[in-house]
């Protein structure tokens, strides 16, 4: 059996006092597509950024394709292959549609035109200052901005909310390509049910900071969806 | 864009084209004038790097650019005594030499900058400033009491130092260098600006959690903008200390600080020929108030609160209709 690629064991992690994830463990296999599902408050967003290194764990390890980077800072960890959409967005507003793409590029499949193939609009924009961009497009951005820096692992945190239908369409579609196409390890948070079992195979599902469901997509019943997802 | 690149230009050559009419007309002031504005511009366009572009708010660059005067001064001294440097454990002797002394004068600042800026890049906001402020007053107090170099009286060194070919004596050619020297440090921002360091530094600027994310590490890009910055700074301050043929702790103090901060404020901080447009402005004003009130420091105040709260893209950002910062 192959060694997991990114692996999370008796995670804890906590803001101040207040405890937010409670021994969570989960493996992803290199090249699986993941849902990170739960309702609001659940630890969704604390386990990325757990991940990420970007929130301190309070116990637990997380190896990511055999290196223990529980201690890394998030540069160092971003370095080793992670590679974030934020939620919310946000770009360098500032900064143009092109400038945010090449802050952090590092050499690999993806590259400028790459992501502009897969986001024509960003290509037409390329000049333009992220800040004036429309939601949808900065949507885009953060995803380029993210497979710019050529991830052997993505992690979107609600790609898609707050957009408008097509624009929703024309993401999910694009991640897909991203994760399904290229045949990248992607853990994707979203809220959309429908969508996700489009595109993951497998679902994680968080009550309360702990895990409450762990397996197949398919196996993701009606009656789990009402208890822990609200839907 | 296209505006604030023709006014950038029209700036630069208004500053080239006084001095040269003032060579004309036999005005030798006008040409010092011109020169202490290259100068302090110059040593702006350091400041601009870290607080335009990084937006980190030093208040201690006088360190910078007090130190690159002391470098001039004291090794111009020891040129001009005769007497080394350094006898153990090899004997330095002092210089007059430009081309050694500005390396040195950058050298030093930059060392002093990666020291202060190692410690003092750990903390934000309003720490910050304090910390940047304190170990500039370290850096004043050192030089008040240390007699070997003027103490509190400073340290005059009579003349220039030696540039091969020019007579650094003729304000003109001062100028001309003090100029190449500016136009050199602004074509190094312009493009610092648009590389990926300046970007990352921005980026740092705005969000350092969403660029660490990304693989880089907020600190150490800060820290090489900060050193940038100090090095120009201490070139500035070598020059400033040949331009008066003098140098005292005044070069250190938080006035100077709070004046560079100014002029970046006037001109429009992060814009290219902000601190050009700054320098100008202050110190026409300065010359200009100075002549018709004792207290021009109080008409200064009211025209900088103006500045401040109705253009906020300074000088540069109101004459280009471009109150956004660049």
């Amino acid at each position: 059996m192959t060694a997991p690629f990114l692996s999370l064991r008796d995670v804890f992690a906590a803001y101040g006092p207040a405890e937010v994830l409670f021994d969570l463990s989960f493996d992803l296999a290199e090249g699986e597509i993941a849902a990170l599902m739960g309702r609001n408050g659940m630890g969704k967003t604390t386990t990325i950024r757990s991940i990420c290194r970007l929130q301190r764990l309070t116990h637990g390890a997380i190896h990511l394709d055999g290196h223990d980077i529980t201690r890394l800072d998030a540069h160092e960890a971003a370095r080793l292959g992670l590679g974030l959409v934020p939620e919310g967005r946000r770009c360098f507003a500032p900064l143009t549609v092109e400038e945010n793409l090449v802050v952090a590029a590092r050499p690999g499949h993806w590259d400028l035109a790459r992501v502009t193939d897969l986001f024509p609009r960003l290509g037409e924009r390329l000049g333009q200052r992220a800040g004036s961009l429309s939601g949808g497009e900065q949507q885009m951005l953060a995803i380029g901005r993210a497979l710019m820096t050529n991830p052997r692992l993505l992690l979107l945190d609600e790609a898609t909310e707050g957009l408008a239908p097509l624009i929703r369409q024309e993401i999910w579609a694009a991640i897909e390509a991203v994760a399904r196409g290229g045949g990248l390890t992607t853990l994707v948070v979203d809220k959309s049910l429908a969508e996700l079992r489009g595109l993951a195979s497998r679902a994680i599902v968080l009550e309360k900071g702990r895990k409450v469901f762990d397996g197949a997509m398919g196996d993701l019943t009606t009656d789990l969806c009402e208890r822990y997802l609200g839907v | 864009m296209i505006r604030e690149r023709y006014l950038n230009l029209a700036l630069l050559a208004a500053l080239l084209a006084v001095p040269v009419l003032a060579q004309v007309q036999g005005a030798p002031f006008t040409i010092t004038l011109a020169t202490k504005i290259a100068i302090f511009a110059l040593a702006a366009v350091g400041l601009n790097l870290a607080l335009g572009l990084g937006g980190l708010v030093s208040f201690g660059h006088a360190a910078f650019f007090g130190v690159g005067g002391y470098v001039i001064g004291i090794l111009a001294s020891h040129a001009r005594n005769y007497e080394p440097f350094l006898t153990w454990p090899v004997e330095v002797a002092g210089t007059t030499q430009m081309l050694v002394l500005w390396p040195l004068a950058v050298l030093v600042a930059a060392l002093v900058a990666a020291a202060i800026g190692a410690l003092s890049l750990r903390t934000s906001g309003i720490f910050f400033i304090m910390i940047t402020l304190a170990f500039a007053q370290m850096l004043y107090y050192f030089a008040v009491s240390w007699p070997t170099y003027g103490g509190e009286d400073g340290l005059p060194f009579y003349l220039r130092g030696d540039f091969p070919g020019l007579n650094t004596m003729d304000p003109i050619s001062f100028f001309g260098l003090c100029y190449a020297l500016l136009l050199v440090a602004l074509w190094l921002f312009h493009r610092l600006h648009r590389a990926r360091f300046g970007l990352a530094l921005e980026g740092a600027r705005q969000n350092p959690e969403r660029v660490q994310a990304l693989g880089i590490r907020p600190f150490q890009v800060r820290l090489l903008a900060f050193i940038l910055s100090g090095a120009i700074t201490g070139l500035a301050g070598a020059l400033y200390a040949d331009l008066n043929r003098f140098v005292s702790p005044a070069m250190l103090g938080w006035q100077t600080s709070g004046e560079l901060i100014v002029l970046i404020i006037l001109g429009g901080v992060g814009r290219l020929c902000g601190p050009v447009a700054g320098a100008g402005l202050f110190f026409l004003l300065e010359h200009w108030l100075g002549g018709l009130s004792e207290f021009w420091q109080f008409w200064f105040g009211l025209i900088l609160l103006c500045v401040v709260l109705f253009a906020r893209g300074g000088l540069i950002g109101a004459l280009a209709k471009d109150q956004t910062h660049d």
